[in-house]
């Protein structure tokens, strides 16, 4: 693999060094091409083009929701809201646009206003979080826990936790269809995904996210508009779980108040696989790619293998607890 | 916690504590040099110094907060070598703070067994007896209040007195004051001073730091001076007059540390601050800042220099008063405004608030002057690279030549070249600084001291903050002198004299 961006820092610590190579930027990848090559003795029919359409297709709302998770955390908060947003707003684009009971089923504007609706959703939650944290000053663990819980209530309660049917051929489109033999859904992924990137490695908000999850204060007093900056980063957030939602709902051609319920721990997990710090100022979308992508691998392989949810439940847990303890141990070494 | 047993200090020589060769550098500053000290049982060491001497880090190695790099020190008859506070404590050193240490959300009695709260059989707290040797605390420090009154209640007098008694509740041999008499009434002084009579008569050994020449003639025994981190003078107090022991503190210049002054400021003002002022913090400052200029502030912590800083840089809040830069009003603007309108602040703490100390040299050079390396919404990095690399350049930052490795890595001195260079890049109009200097060493020094004339020379007005009466004669145009939150002396360059600038921060002594 190319090689290392930064030049090490001499030393005998393991946990430094143990870091170094797990963290830095091709590490990751390298790994998930180790695990694939190695499970592909244990797990028949990994590499089968089925399965691997399969892999990608339950990658791209995990990788879109760990991008905005990504900038949230570059700037040290963190966005447990993140799946609630993304089942209500699947709720609301089909009660808009279902034929069965929405407000402007059948209509020839359901698409259009369903998806600006979506869309709406999520940038004003992401907004909602981002104001709290920013103006009243509370802590982002526990206004994203308040805002999971109630979205999520909310959600159940607009369909009386029963799932919505019938949406239009054209929403459910931009989740199965494809154009030529490229999905529609990959399309919007990797447009997302890219301008994430640009934002986060390119752009002026890019640096000042950065700025404000490394020192605050110091980003404060250098002039940096540290409330609206991290708002940007929960409005983000809160668009990539409507765009997650959109292609999801359309995959499933239904909206779940429940949509995404088990993804949460998936998407900090993937992006602190792939090498954003919990503690902030850290993290890149290539490297949340790479984390993504590993825990996806992880997930298919044990499944085929025959383990049972708990036992790959348990196996993610540890990965991601070792991640977490890289980055503790990489912020001690320095 | 009680530490009774040490019951051999009857035969311990005529010192109680003895410090020799005591040592300490911080990222390669020396701070502390073969420092030595003797206290004997029964006596009052005064300790003076201007701020940075090195008081504080003397007082951290006696306290176990830091140990020192070299040096050996004796205590009480044996070896002492603490690693923590706690420690300190056990061996009978106790502390009284400027900021107090106590738990105001609690009682006196818990205050004074928070390390270890008597029990009774049951393992439970013995309220009564903790009640009942508190009740004897606080007569021993004539405090005439109920154990179980709140500390939050209480003056910051009375605090300083809970303090105290904690540190006869733990048989402190040696108990140090810091500052003790800054938030105290006059009566309450008085009442400290008793008291500290008394505990000597009881042969309790007393170390007593204060900016208040008066009150160190006045109680101690014996005085020691340090200054940049040495004992410039010791002995007893008939050796010492006020003003040899301010010469002493102030020491002798190092002439060739500062750069000689080429140009002269310019007659119209950039900056004009009048009767600004917000209850408890300043009173009534008004001054005037030339173009080209750089004015120092002299005065003591706690006088009101960093606080004018803040209200001026949108930090903290005025109630009244106006703030012009260049004519325009901006006492109603927010920092980020005042960024805009040309106002530049390194802060006193450039860790926590000049640096993002993880991030690279070049990304916290670029931090304040982004958004003027803009094309559309993206960085133009190209331009921006070229402008942070001449930067970094001309405020010669030495870490390996690579502007990508982390801030962290740098020295003292490298580090605060930064955080000017970042301010640098954005041309201000008026630049602030809190304490530039304060632990640099002194190559680094005298080229912030160049990078601050060569702003000068540019047209930029300067407003240079320092303790050091040194640094502000060796730098400035004109200086002010702060005292209690107001101006309290002005001095041309002509009049400079660090003897009458010290004697005018220094607070009056006598308190009628």
């Amino acid at each position: 693999m190319a090689s290392l961006p930064t030049e090490p820092i001499a030393t005998n610590d393991w946990g430094i060094r143990a870091s170094q190579l797990l963290s830095a930027e091709y590490q990751v990848l390298l790994l998930c091409l180790l695990w694939f090559l190695a499970a592909i003795p244990f797990t028949p029919g990994l590499t089968s083009s089925n399965n691997l359409s399969n892999i990608f297709s339950n990658l791209l709302p995990l990788l879109i929701l760990a991008t905005g998770q990504t900038i949230v955390l570059i700037t040290g908060g963190i966005d447990l809201s993140a799946t609630s947003v993304m089942a209500l707003t699947s709720v609301t684009g089909a009660l808009i646009m279902s034929g069965d009971q929405g407000l402007l089923g059948g209509s020839a504007w359901a698409v259009p206003v369903g998806l600006a609706a979506m869309l709406f959703t999520g940038a004003l939650i992401g907004w909602l979080n981002g104001a709290a944290i920013t103006r009243l000053g509370m802590p982002p663990f526990i206004v994203t826990l308040t805002t999971m819980m109630f979205f999520s209530g909310l959600a159940i309660w607009l369909t009386k936790s029963k799932t919505i049917y019938n949406l239009p051929p054209a929403f459910n489109a931009i989740g199965k269809g494809a154009l030529w033999f490229i999905p529609y859904a990959l399309l919007v992924t990797a447009l997302l995904v890219a301008a994430a990137h640009v934002l986060l490695s390119r752009s002026l908000a890019g640096r000042w996210l950065y700025a404000c999850g490394h020192n605050v204060r110091a980003a404060e007093i250098s002039g940096v508009p540290v409330g609206q900056t991290v708002t940007l980063a929960y409005v983000c957030s809160g668009v990539c779980a409507a765009v997650a939602a959109i292609l999801y709902t359309g995959r499933l051609e239904t909206g779940s108040p429940v949509l995404g319920q088990r993804l949460l721990l998936d998407v900090i997990g993937a992006a602190v696989i792939g090498g954003a710090s919990l503690f902030g100022g850290r993290g890149k979308i290539v490297w949340t790619i790479y984390g993504v992508l590993f825990l996806t691998l992880i997930d298919n392989t044990l499944n085929l293998a025959g383990h049972s949810h708990f036992t790959i439940m348990m196996v993610k847990g540890g990965v991601i607890l070792l991640a977490a303890l890289l980055d503790v141990l990489r912020r001690r070494g320095q | 916690m009680f530490c009774g047993g040490a019951g051999n200090s009857e035969i311990t020589m005529n010192h109680l504590l003895e410090c020799s060769q005591i040592g300490k550098s911080y990222f390669g500053v020396s701070v502390l040099r073969g420092v030595n000290l003797t206290l004997a049982a029964g006596s009052v060491l005064g300790l003076v110094g201007e701020n940075g001497a090195g008081k504080s880090t003397l007082m951290n190695v006696l306290g176990g907060v830091t140990p020192p790099d070299v040096g050996s020190m004796r205590f009480d008859g044996a070896d002492y070598r603490p690693k923590t506070p706690a420690e300190a404590t056990q061996h009978g050193v106790a502390f009284v703070h400027q900021e107090l240490n106590l738990f105001t959300n609690l009682s006196i009695a818990e205050n004074l067994f928070i390390p270890a709260f008597p029990k009774n059989p049951f393992g439970f707290i013995d309220r009564k007896l903790m009640r009942a040797k508190t009740v004897e605390l606080l007569s021993a420090v004539s405090l005439d209040v109920s154990p179980d009154t709140l500390v939050e209640s209480l003056s910051p007098g009375e605090r300083q007195l809970v303090e105290i008694a904690r540190a006869l509740g733990q048989q402190a041999k040696l108990i140090i004051f810091d500052e003790p008499t800054t938030s105290l009434t006059s009566r309450e002084t008085d009442r400290l001073f008793a008291l500290i009579e008394r505990m000597r008569t009881q042969g309790i050994a007393m170390i007593y730091i204060s900016h208040v020449l008066p009150d160190v003639f006045r109680l101690c025994d014996e005085m020691i001076v340090l200054r940049d981190g040495e004992v410039v003078g010791a002995g007893s107090k008939d050796e010492f007059t006020t003003e040899r022991l301010i010469t002493l503190m102030v020491g002798r210049s190092l002439d060739q540390l500062y750069p000689t002054r080429d140009t002269q400021p310019a007659p119209e003002a950039v900056m004009q601050v009048s009767d600004l002022a917000q209850p408890g913090v300043i009173e009534g400052i008004s001054f005037e800042l030339r173009r080209g200029e750089v004015l120092g502030i002299a005065g003591l912590m706690g006088a009101g220099r960093t606080e004018l800083a803040r209200i001026l840089f949108g930090l903290e809040p005025c109630a009244r008063g106006s703030i012009k830069i260049n004519g325009a009003e901006i006492s109603t603007l927010s920092t980020r405004e005042r960024i805009a309108r040309g106002l530049a602040f390194l802060t006193e703490n450039r860790r926590e608030e000049g640096l993002l100390m993880d991030a690279a040299i070049s990304d916290n050079l670029a931090l304040t002057a982004l958004p003027q390396f803009t094309s559309g919404a993206l960085i133009a990095q190209p331009r921006l690279t070229e402008a942070v690399n001449q930067m970094a350049a001309s405020v010669q930052i030495r870490g390996g030549g690579q502007y990508s490795q982390p801030v962290k890595t740098l020295s003292g001195g490298n580090q605060q070249k930064v955080v000017l260079g970042k301010w640098l890049l954005r041309n201000p109009v008026v630049l602030i600084l809190d304490e530039p200097t304060r632990g640099v060493d002194v190559g680094a020094r005298s080229e912030i001291y160049r990078i601050i004339q060569q702003l000068a020379a540019t047209g930029a007005g300067i407003l240079f903050i320092s303790s050091e009466i040194e640094e502000l004669i060796g730098v400035c145009d004109r200086v002010l002198v702060m005292q209690r939150g107001t101006i309290s002396a002005r001095f041309d360059r002509a009049e400079f004299d660090r003897e009458r600038i010290l004697s005018v921060a220094l607070p009056a002594g006598e308190k009628s």
